[in-house]
């Protein structure tokens, strides 16, 4: 029962949050360019102009011209991209595949490398290979995410020559999505932009993984199973690390704007075909649906995946269900 | 004894002595400040003015290689601008959006902070949700988005005037939640101590009881995130000018210098990227080590296990 109120009430929160980022995104609409002079240019006179406005609703007062883009953007209609000359929802998704793998492939080094570098810095903090993390994770998180790009471009793409600079090499089509994951040429070429865009998060994750072990480590229950004569790597598997992963799920949660943002500098370093790179474009062409269409598909990606998160949360977290408090 | 001698004698300052990574970074900070003020002095050119750009000097290599112009001695860039004094300045214009920046976040982050936790309720939790939405919101999107269209608003030319302003403003206005949350724990904590009730049982107002009598005894907090977030405020810059969003190319920050020199990186003119980026990393890694630094040193319960 409390979890049906509590998936309720975050449900609930995604939608307001999600009205809110509408809202702002009609204003900009509202705000930004003549959608009259796009469609009919300079030439025609100012009553034409004026009936044209009232036809298409442009004179409707605010609320009501709101509501009736809320009406379209539900049915998926986020307007025309002035650029593509095409609906600016299908431009964006046409994108999607690239950037989510994009994310997904920093998430993985992410993962499978923190958590045990994470656990080796808090079980032997004084050892050489320790200290070297820790020195390294202050560097890293000072060196930000477009140097390591610009910098890894410099070192293995123009000196050594080893990897693809630029793009995403081939992709292979599957239905409306597109991969590189099937292609050695496209695995090539995420190598790079899927570390530039790690670099930054890794240190990070490291340091809040070593922080909670050795914080767990000195709990009652921990002390217990090791004087129980448990196996070290049984209580150190077992029962600390689940404890450690609840505040990195919810630090994990917080990070998903912060590397949804980085995807648009990582993928202006690389011309990496993704969304991030397709907003820059149409900032720079002031190409305000797609604008629009970007601002509303971010929030949309970002709410999910934070109620998600959540819900997670939730699950693996009796202590919230109980009391309904997230702690 | 005087305030000076007592400063020296404090064990804050004592820990500051025993510790060289401290006094590196804070030696390092010193010297760009001190170059960034006296870059009108110091630099051997002018890189704001345009009477003073030569195209034939247009990237020329650094001049210890060998192959440079001496006048230059970190090259120059596409412009033919001097490539120290451009990073001399754009230091300079760094350090002050940053700072100016951070100031802003402390002024509304502070003041909601206190609002939150000392009124609690109704207040505190609308507050804190919507410092929890605007953290998940991450700095970085809220800036690019809110600059990308104020951009397409103004036009890119009205919009380099008023550049340096509205990242302040920007910069300044997305990071709030940091300190409103820091101030807040310390304020829930403060609130229940007695000379908190003295002070209401005499009759003063909320206002001076939350600004005189409880935000000095939560200054500490606020002084150990405000070197990091310095730091913050100068990398979300630096990304932001590097995206285009920010300092025009010119009047140069670190991040527009690094922007304009990455084209040229492909056909051998590493130094117009590489120099100003790794003046931003010293600059960024200097004020990190000092936060750090100034956590462990001021946080009494860190303290204790060392």
């Amino acid at each position: 029962m409390e979890t049906l109120a509590f998936l309720i009430r975050r449900v609930g929160q995604a939608v307001m949050v999600m009205l809110i980022i509408s809202l702002i995104g009609f204003s900009i609409q509202d705000n930004l360019g003549d959608p009259l002079r796009e469609l009919v240019g300079q030439s025609v006179s100012e009553a034409e102009r004026e009936a044209l406005r009232d036809r298409m609703g442009l004179n409707d007062p605010f609320f009501v011209q709101y509501a009736r883009f809320l009406g379209n953007a539900v049915q998926g209609d986020l307007g025309t991209s002035y650029f593509f000359k095409k609906p600016a929802l299908e431009v964006i998704l046409r994108k999607f595949p690239a950037t989510f793998e994009l994310v997904l492939a920093a998430t993985l080094i992410i993962v499978l490398v923190s958590v045990p570098a994470g656990i080796f810095c808090a079980i032997k903090p004084k050892h050489i290979g320790a200290r070297l993390i820790m020195g390294l994770s202050i560097v890293g998180i000072s060196i930000p995410v477009f140097l390591t790009a610009i910098f890894s471009i410099y070192l293995f793409s123009i000196e050594l020559g080893w990897m693809p600079s630029f793009g995403r090499g081939d992709v292979v089509e599957l239905g409306w999505w597109n991969t590189g994951f099937l292609t050695g040429d496209g695995l090539e070429h995420l190598v790079l932009p899927a570390f530039a865009l790690s670099s930054i998060m890794l240190p990070l994750f490291i340091r809040l993984i070593r922080g909670e072990m050795m914080e767990v480590m000195r709990t009652e229950y921990v002390r217990f199973a090791q004087a129980k004569g448990l196996h070290p790597r049984r209580v150190l598997f077992v029962h600390a690390l689940r404890n450690t992963l609840l505040p990195v799920i919810t630090v994990g949660g917080v990070q998903i704007g912060t590397l949804i943002a980085y995807t648009i500098l990582t993928e202006t370093v690389f011309q990496w075909p993704g969304m991030g790179f397709l907003f820059l474009e149409a900032v720079n062409r002031v190409d305000t649906p797609l604008i629009i269409a970007y601002i509303i598909i971010v929030g949309l990606i970002f709410v999910i995946t934070n109620t998600i998160v959540d819900l997670i949360y939730t699950y693996v977290n009796p202590m919230v269900r109980i009391s309904g408090v997230k702690g | 004894m005087s305030t000076l001698q007592r400063v020296w004698d404090s064990n804050f300052a004592y820990q500051f002595r025993r510790d060289p990574v401290a006094i590196c970074s804070a030696l390092v900070l010193l010297a760009f400040v001190l170059a960034a003020l006296l870059a009108p002095w110091i630099a051997p050119q002018n890189p704001y003015d345009p009477l003073q750009l030569d195209l034939m000097n247009s990237k020329e290599p650094p001049a210890f290689g060998g192959q440079g112009n001496p006048d230059f001695p970190l090259g120059t860039d596409d412009q033919g601008r001097d490539l120290l004094s451009a990073i001399l300045y754009g230091t300079g214009i760094s350090l002050l959006i940053g700072i100016f920046a951070v100031m802003l976040q402390a002024v509304i982050g502070v003041s909601i902070g206190l609002v939150a936790g000392y009124m609690g309720g109704r207040v505190d939790s609308f507050f804190m949700r919507l410092a929890d939405i605007q953290l998940s919101l991450s700095t970085l999107m809220v800036a690019i988005i809110a600059l990308a269209v104020f951009q397409a608003a103004f036009g890119p030319q009205r919009y380099e005037d008023l550049a340096i302003f509205m990242l302040i403003v920007v910069i300044g206005i997305a990071e709030w939640p940091q300190y409103a949350r820091t101030v807040r724990a310390s304020v829930l904590a403060e609130r229940e101590k007695e000379y908190v009730d003295a002070a209401r049982v005499i009759g003063l107002s909320r206002a001076r009881i939350m600004f005189r009598h409880i935000l000095p005894n939560a200054l500490t907090p606020i002084l150990v995130i405000s070197t990091v977030q310095v730091a913050n405020a100068i990398v979300s810059e630096a990304a932001l000018s590097f995206l285009g969003l920010g300092m025009p190319v010119t009047t140069p920050s670190l991040g527009s210098l690094i922007r304009s020199g990455f084209e040229f990186i492909f056909s051998g003119q590493w130094w117009i990227t590489t120099f100003p980026s790794v003046v931003l990393i010293v600059l960024i890694l200097a004020f990190n080590l000092l936060g750090d630094w100034l956590r462990d040193a001021l946080n009494p319960k860190l303290y204790k296990e060392t």
